[in-house]
């Protein structure tokens, strides 16, 4: 699939124009499970007929010569949804995985959408590593049904019952040994009469699974190897004009635009969008519109933010932490001042975590094209989509949501960061005032750190009370911070066995624009508890890993988890001279513990780590080289964001603008190694996107602690930061 | 504006901008050669790299007027179909996630192997530092770079 040049995307296509243009019979399965309809694809008023009566469902679609099309409804950031969610339909249809082929589900969320937050909606929404555990139960039953249509076909076809026919690798087989191909069975098929509802138990046993668990190469990587791969950032189509927005670095402050004749009068220049908090230059080329935006002489007015100094305001957290009032009340067990007034032995700590930043390497951008009487829109964007799977484009042009088409791309990476449609809002204001032209919104990287929406910096203050046995009987966890949520996940502790425990946030507002940044609160709340649990172990003299093993007593999944990186890790074996070990456990959905081996450069303040262990239960596995993909990532970003990463900001203003001062992490610092190990497990499947991530920062901290006696408690443990806690 | 011949994937493409645009603009913009991507404009992150005279350059930094008649290679003209040993060795070990940075990095890997057939893993390093994978592909990078050599 090369890109042909000046040729209009083709992947993205409405409901409609994709059940007219296909080939062959499409496959369409009620999305109650009751309501199922075959129609030839050539039938379009019958296919109208139907899209009126019913919310009909079309997940896959069958040629008479044994192509099969499986419809993804998830984002593809790379976290591999492309394959795993076909997959699961493949596997209970019994369809030949070499003649699958994956396109994107139209972004239609009560036909293509999993179970939403609230009981009984629908949401296609991919956020929260939820995707593979949302859509499980959906794919394959919709799988199922489409495996009892072809079938109850071929029963008809022959003559002969049902319960004589079964089906493999694309092929109907009759008890005679009489088979017939699914492509061969699409003349015939027809929709049994009164369609049975699958139940779990017509669903395959997990040890007659022959795709999922087992090594499938992930379905798009040919085209992200040979360059093919589109992004929205690739999209060119005819008459189309650039547009780029200069929203300066203090977040939400009201622009002057004092050169707009100057402006106007430049090369290419084609209009000047004015934003409450940017300007926009339309341009007939990309060229011609960054040059335009360097040349904006604009008078910024303050901003909520205005004053506001990152590095300075840990000292005012550090007085709300001290308040005797509680903030919000987010999880509460026993009471934890009990346990304090009668406890031998207290500790308390405080953690910091300083803002950071997505970083995904294509930088922000939307394709609009608002039709000329204004009425309807196509969009091209790479998204995590969301509650409004239309982005809030049909706001923004005052058209009905129908009237916006939605062509979803590969992400340059997601992170968090494209769960936000400020991006898609400003393409579409601005095509609004384009139409008919298409625009191409682009966000340079200065655009994308400078009005960035950060991982909001937090303080932790745990304390932990100790019984004359050494137990913990009693754990308070106060967050503070700004962002509720983003600051607040992550604090709980549901496996370890702690009789006493409080979660409270108490907030702080500072204008700084915040978001969901992989894993979120989780971050710096176990960077927080796993150090804590450490600084216990260190002052009673105890392995961190008995100590865990002993809280993780009532919960045998994370113990397992435990033993195993331990095993692997070879936790207790010999060390090379200059390095130690540290653990860290997380649960994020799924359950990992991991093991970190470092050294520490004591000239420079340089933490290098050496190898990383991992033990993941995360229930059944779809793709298992993909769950050791996401561990490996996840272990990488975290380290990047640990070891490296800073955003901070100065009288509200942010200080940094691209890689040469956001540095992330390089080939040069990764490990030699990292080993995952996933344990065996007939559990639902839970996500695995965000688990490996906030591991980094406590096994690091620990493993430091146990080489130096000493303690790094402020996220990133730079160099600098380093050297002045060794010299402390 | 300025008329510009480009020799590139051994075929003469000819365009009209301005002379300071960087070559990648040309390429993505103009030739709708868009496997070489835009990540940070300040040649820091390695997405934008292609091969000047067998050479990794970084596109985003380098104004077509200063290109002349160079052999230009860019991931679309890496292979035909694909069947670089680098390429083969990235599918082999499942390399890229969200894949945007990873035409960079196959780019930077070739042009390595090209110079160098062996590479040590701290000459792997040195070559591959200035390509940044957000989703933290590095270790199966440096795995297929290995593979690849050895194939």
């Amino acid at each position: 699939m090369k890109n042909d040049p000046k040729i209009l995307p083709e992947r993205g296509f409405t409901r409609r124009e994709f059940l007219k243009s296909s080939g062959g019979v499409a496959l369409f399965i009620g999305a109650s499970g009751l309501m199922s309809q075959l129609i030839s694809c050539s039938d379009t008023e019958g296919i109208k007929e139907q899209l009126e009566k019913h919310p009909i469902t079309a997940w896959v679609q069958i040629t008479e010569d044994g192509e099969i099309t499986i419809y993804n409804p998830a984002a593809e950031m790379g976290q591999g949804s492309m394959t795993s969610l076909p997959l699961l339909f493949a596997e209970e249809m019994d369809a030949d995985w070499s003649r699958v082929r994956v396109e994107f589900s139209p972004q239609e969320s009560d036909i293509y959408g999993s179970e939403g937050w609230a009981p009984g909606s629908k949401l296609m929404f991919t956020v929260g590593s939820r995707t593979t555990k949302a859509y499980y139960p959906v794919m394959r039953k919709a799988g199922a049904q489409a495996r009892y249509i072809l079938r109850s076909s071929a029963a008809d076809h022959w003559g002969v019952p049902l319960a004589e026919t079964s089906t493999k690798n694309s092929e109907v087989i009759h008890t005679s040994g009489k088979k017939i191909s699914y492509g061969d069975l699409v003349p015939y098929l027809t929709v049994p009469e009164d369609m049975p509802d699958i139940s779990e138990n017509d669903l395959k046993k997990q040890e007659d699974f022959e795709l999922v668990g087992k090594y499938i190469p992930r379905t798009e990587l040919p085209s992200k190897t040979d360059g093919s791969a589109q992004f929205a950032i690739d999209i060119i189509l005819p008459n189309m004009v650039y547009a780029v927005l200069e929203r300066g670095n203090l977040h939400g402050a009201s622009p002057t635009l004092l050169n707009e004749a100057e402006i106007l009068a430049m090369d290419g220049v084609l209009k000047l969008v004015p934003f409450d908090y940017a300007i926009g230059v339309v341009a007939k080329s990309l060229e011609q519109a960054l040059s335009a935006k360097k040349q904006l002489n604009i008078k910024w007015g303050d901003s909520p933010a205005s004053g506001f100094n990152s590095q300075e305001v840990y000292a005012t957290y550090e007085k709300i932490a001290n308040q005797a009032d509680k903030g919000r009340i987010l999880n509460e067990i026993g009471s934890v001042d009990n346990a304090a007034s009668i406890a031998a032995k207290s500790y308390t700590a405080d953690f910091k975590n300083d803002y950071v930043y997505h970083a995904q390497m294509e930088p922000l951008n939307a394709i609009i094209q608002v039709a000329e009487d204004g009425q309807s829109a196509e969009v091209w964007v790479g998204s995590q989509q969301g509650p409004d799977t239309k982005l809030g484009v049909p706001d923004i042009l005052g058209i009905p949501p129908e009237k916006v088409n939605v062509h979803l791309q590969y992400l340059g990476g997601g992170f968090g960061r494209r769960s936000m449609n400020d991006f898609v809002e400003e393409c579409a204001f601005i095509a609004k005032e384009m139409a008919p032209l298409a625009v191409k919104l682009m966000w340079t990287r200065e655009d994308d750190v400078g009005y960035g929406a950060f991982r909001p910096l937090s303080l932790q203050r745990l304390r932990a009370s100790l019984d004359n046995q050494g137990n913990i009987t009693g754990f308070s966890h106060c967050v503070i911070g700004d962002g509720g949520h983003l600051v607040a996940s992550g604090a709980r502790n549901d496996h370890y066995n702690i009789p006493n425990q409080l979660v409270e946030w108490r907030s702080a507002t500072h204008g700084v624009r915040l978001k969901h940044w992989r894993a979120v609160g989780h971050g710096a709340n176990k960077f927080a508890i796993e150090c804590m649990l450490d600084e216990v172990a260190f002052q009673q003299n105890m392995d961190p890993v008995a100590l865990r093993r002993k809280l993780m007593a009532n919960s045998p999944r994370a113990l397992a988890t435990l033993e195993k990186v331990v095993e692997i890790s070879n936790w207790n074996g010999p060390l090379k001279e200059g390095r130690a070990k540290g653990v860290s456990f997380v649960e994020h959905g799924s359950l990992g513990t991991g093991v970190c081996e470092i050294s520490v450069d004591r000239k420079t303040g340089k933490i290098r780590v050496h190898h990383f262990w991992i033990a993941v239960d995360a229930g059944v596995i779809v793709q298992p080289d993909n769950v050791k993909a996401q561990m490996e990532g996840g272990i990488i970003m975290g380290m990047s964001s640990v070891l490296n990463e800073q955003i901070t900001i100065k009288d509200g203003r942010v200080e940094q603008s691209n890689y040469h001062n956001y540095p992330l992490l390089r080939m040069q610092d990764v490990p030699d190694s990292i080993e995952t190990v996933l344990i065996d497990s007939n559990e639902i499947p839970e996500g695995v996107g965000e688990t490996a991530t906030p591991m980094v920062a406590g096994a690091i901290a620990n493993a430091f602690l146990k080489l130096t006696g000493k303690r790094l408690r402020h996220i990133p443990f730079t160099p600098e930061r380093v050297l002045a806690i060794l010299n402390s | 504006m300025a008329n510009f011949k480009l020799n590139i994937n051994g075929k003469i493409q000819e365009v009209d901008v301005d002379p300071n645009t960087p070559l990648l603009w040309v390429l993505r913009e103009h030739l709708n050669l868009v496997g070489a991507k835009y990540g940070c404009g300040i040649a820091q992150c390695g997405s934008c790299t292609v091969h000047v005279q067998g050479v990794a350059v970084r596109s985003c930094m380098l104004a077509v007027s200063t290109v002349g008649n160079q052999e230009i290679t860019t991931i679309e003209g890496l292979s035909e179909n694909g069947e670089h040993p680098v390429q083969e060795a990235w599918l082999e070990l499942d390399v890229p996630q969200c894949g945007y940075c990873q035409t960079g990095q196959i780019m930077t890997a070739a042009a390595l192997l090209e110079n160098n057939p062996n590479p040590s893993d701290e000459e792997i390093d040195m070559a591959m530092n200035g390509n940044i994978c957000r989703c933290g592909t590095y270790v199966r990078i440096k795995k297929a770079i290995k593979l690849a050599a050895n194939s």
